[in-house]
C-alpha cells in the first residue's frame, strides 16, 4: 500500500474529513480524479508523476461544497495557488479543508491551515513551466501581424465546448457570460469572430486572478495553447503592479483596484 | 497611401460628464471637425465593458475613441481609474492577439475642451483613412454570413 492511501485511511479514520479528492486509474491507461469517501475506496487512490490534473475546482463543485464535509484534497504547487486565490475570493473555508501535497523526494505531506500553504509556498519556485516560457517567448517577439496569423490559425479551431471554462478553478461564475442570451454577448455557434471573442473575454475575466497552472490549455481537445492569454496578462500586471497571484489569501484582485498614479502611455 | 474615397466608420465610447459636454462645447462653439464619429454616451468611463470594443469592430467599425474625463475628475470618483486600468490590461491582450491596437484611441477630454475633441476626432479620421478599412477583422466577421 501506498503513502496516500495509508494517509487518506488515516484522516477517514480518525474523522478529521469525511472525503478525499485525488486520482485514480481511470480507462485506457489515463488517470482521472476520484473521490473516496469510505477506507475501502481509498485504497483505489493512486499517484504518480502521470497525477497533474488541477483539482482544486472540485472544492466548488455543488456535489462536493453542499455536502457541508470535511474535504482532504491532493494538490501539486499550481493546485496550492488556485486554493488560495479560491481563500482570497472567499470562496472556500479554512477550516473545512486539508491539502496533501508532496516533496521533490514525493513525500507527502499535509496542510490544515492557509497560513501554513503560504509559507510553504514562498520558498517555492513559482517560475513558468519552460515550455509555456518558451511560447511566451516566441509570441511576444513576433510583430502584430504574425501574431494575427498565429492566433486565427489555432483559432478556427476551437469547438467551443467550454473545456477550458469548466477544467478552471477560477471560471466558478454560476452562470456564464456565454450562457446569456439577452444580450447575447458571444454567438453561440462555431465561427473565427464567435471563437475570438470567447478567448478574450475569457482571459479578461482571468486577468488578474489567473494563477497560471495551465490547465484550460491542456484540457484543450484542439490543443490552443489558450492557457498562454491569462499567462500573459497576468505577466503583464506583475509588470506594471508587481504582484502575482495565488499566494496570500489576503490578496486583492488587480483588476478590482487601482492607483491613482497608474502609469500609461497610450492615452492622449 | 491615403485613401480619399475611404470614408471610415469611427465608434466613440464617451462619458457623459465630460467628454460629451466637451463634444457639446466643440458644436457651440461652431468648430467643423469630420463627421465620420458616431458617438455613443455612457454614463461613466467606468461602465464602458471591453465588449462593446469588440462589437464596435465587429459590426463595421474602422476605428473607435474612448474618452472620458481626465484623472481625478471622474463625476463618480474613480470610474476612469478603474477604466484606465481595463484599458491597460485589454490593450495588452489586444496586441496578444494581433489586432491593431493602433485603431483604438484612448483620450482624456473635459467639459472645457471643445477643440481637444474636435482635434482628437480629425487626427483619428485621417490616422484611420491612412490606415485603411480594417479588412481583417471585416474577414473574420463576414466569415458569419458566407456560411
Amino acid at each position: 500500500m501506498n503513502q496516500i492511501n495509508e494517509m487518506a485511511i488515516k484522516l477517514l479514520a480518525e474523522k478529521k474529513v469525511q472525503i478525499v479528492i485525488g486520482y485514480t486509474n481511470g480507462s485506457s491507461g489515463k488517470i482521472r480524479p476520484f473521490f473516496a469517501n469510505t477506507e475501502k475506496e481509498c485504497e483505489k487512490l493512486i499517484f504518480d508523476e502521470r497525477c497533474i490534473q488541477n483539482l482544486a475546482i472540485y472544492l466548488l463543485k455543488k456535489e462536493i461544497s453542499l455536502l457541508n464535509e470535511k474535504q482532504a484534497i491532493l494538490a501539486n504547487v499550481y493546485t496550492l495557488r488556485s486554493i488560495i486565490r479560491l481563500a482570497a475570493e472567499k470562496q472556500i473555508k479554512e477550516n473545512s479543508l486539508i491539502v496533501i501535497t508532496f516533496s521533490d523526494e514525493r513525500h507527502l505531506f499535509e496542510f490544515c491551515t492557509f497560513k501554513s500553504i503560504e509559507d510553504y509556498l514562498s520558498n517555492q519556485n513559482l517560475q513558468l513551466s519552460q515550455s509555456d516560457a518558451v511560447l511566451l517567448y516566441k509570441l511576444n517577439h513576433m510583430n502584430s501581424q504574425e501574431r494575427w496569423v498565429f492566433w486565427q490559425n489555432k483559432m478556427e479551431n476551437c469547438i467551443r465546448c467550454y473545456a477550458c471554462r469548466q477544467a478552471c478553478p477560477l471560471c466558478y461564475c454560476m452562470q456564464c457570460v456565454v450562457e446569456l442570451n439577452q444580450p447575447q454577448w458571444i454567438p453561440v455557434s462555431i465561427n473565427k469572430i464567435g471563437n475570438m471573442e470567447w478567448h478574450i473575454m475569457r482571459a479578461m475575466h482571468l486577468a488578474g486572478r489567473c494563477t497560471g497552472c495551465g490547465q484550460c490549455g491542456k484540457v484543450c481537445p484542439k490543443n490552443i495553447p489558450i492557457h498562454i492569454l491569462p499567462i500573459r496578462l497576468a505577466e503583464e500586471i506583475k509588470n506594471l503592479y508587481g504582484s502575482i497571484t495565488g499566494v496570500s489569501k489576503n490578496e486583492f484582485c488587480e483588476m478590482a483596484t487601482y492607483k491613482s498614479d497608474d502609469k500609461e502611455y497610450f492615452f492622449k | 497611401m491615403e485613401n480619399n474615397d475611404f470614408n471610415p466608420k469611427i465608434v466613440a465610447f464617451i462619458c457623459n460628464w465630460c467628454t460629451y459636454a466637451g463634444a457639446d462645447l466643440t458644436g457651440t462653439n461652431r468648430i467643423k471637425y469630420f463627421y465620420n464619429v458616431e458617438i455613443i454616451r455612457f454614463p461613466c468611463t467606468g461602465r464602458i465593458d471591453f465588449m462593446f470594443l469588440l462589437k464596435a469592430f465587429s459590426n463595421g467599425a474602422d476605428g473607435i475613441i474612448v474618452s472620458g474625463c481626465h484623472p481625478h475628475d471622474c463625476h463618480y470618483t474613480s470610474g476612469n481609474f478603474h477604466a484606465r486600468r481595463r484599458w491597460i490590461i485589454f490593450r495588452t491582450l489586444l496586441d496578444f492577439l494581433g489586432i491593431d491596437v493602433h485603431r483604438i484611441i484612448f483620450t482624456w477630454v473635459s467639459a472645457a475642451e471643445g477643440s481637444k475633441w474636435a482635434n482628437i476626432v480629425n487626427q483619428t479620421t485621417s490616422k484611420i483613412k491612412e490606415l485603411g478599412p480594417y479588412e481583417e477583422y471585416k474577414k473574420i466577421t463576414n466569415e458569419i454570413w458566407e456560411n
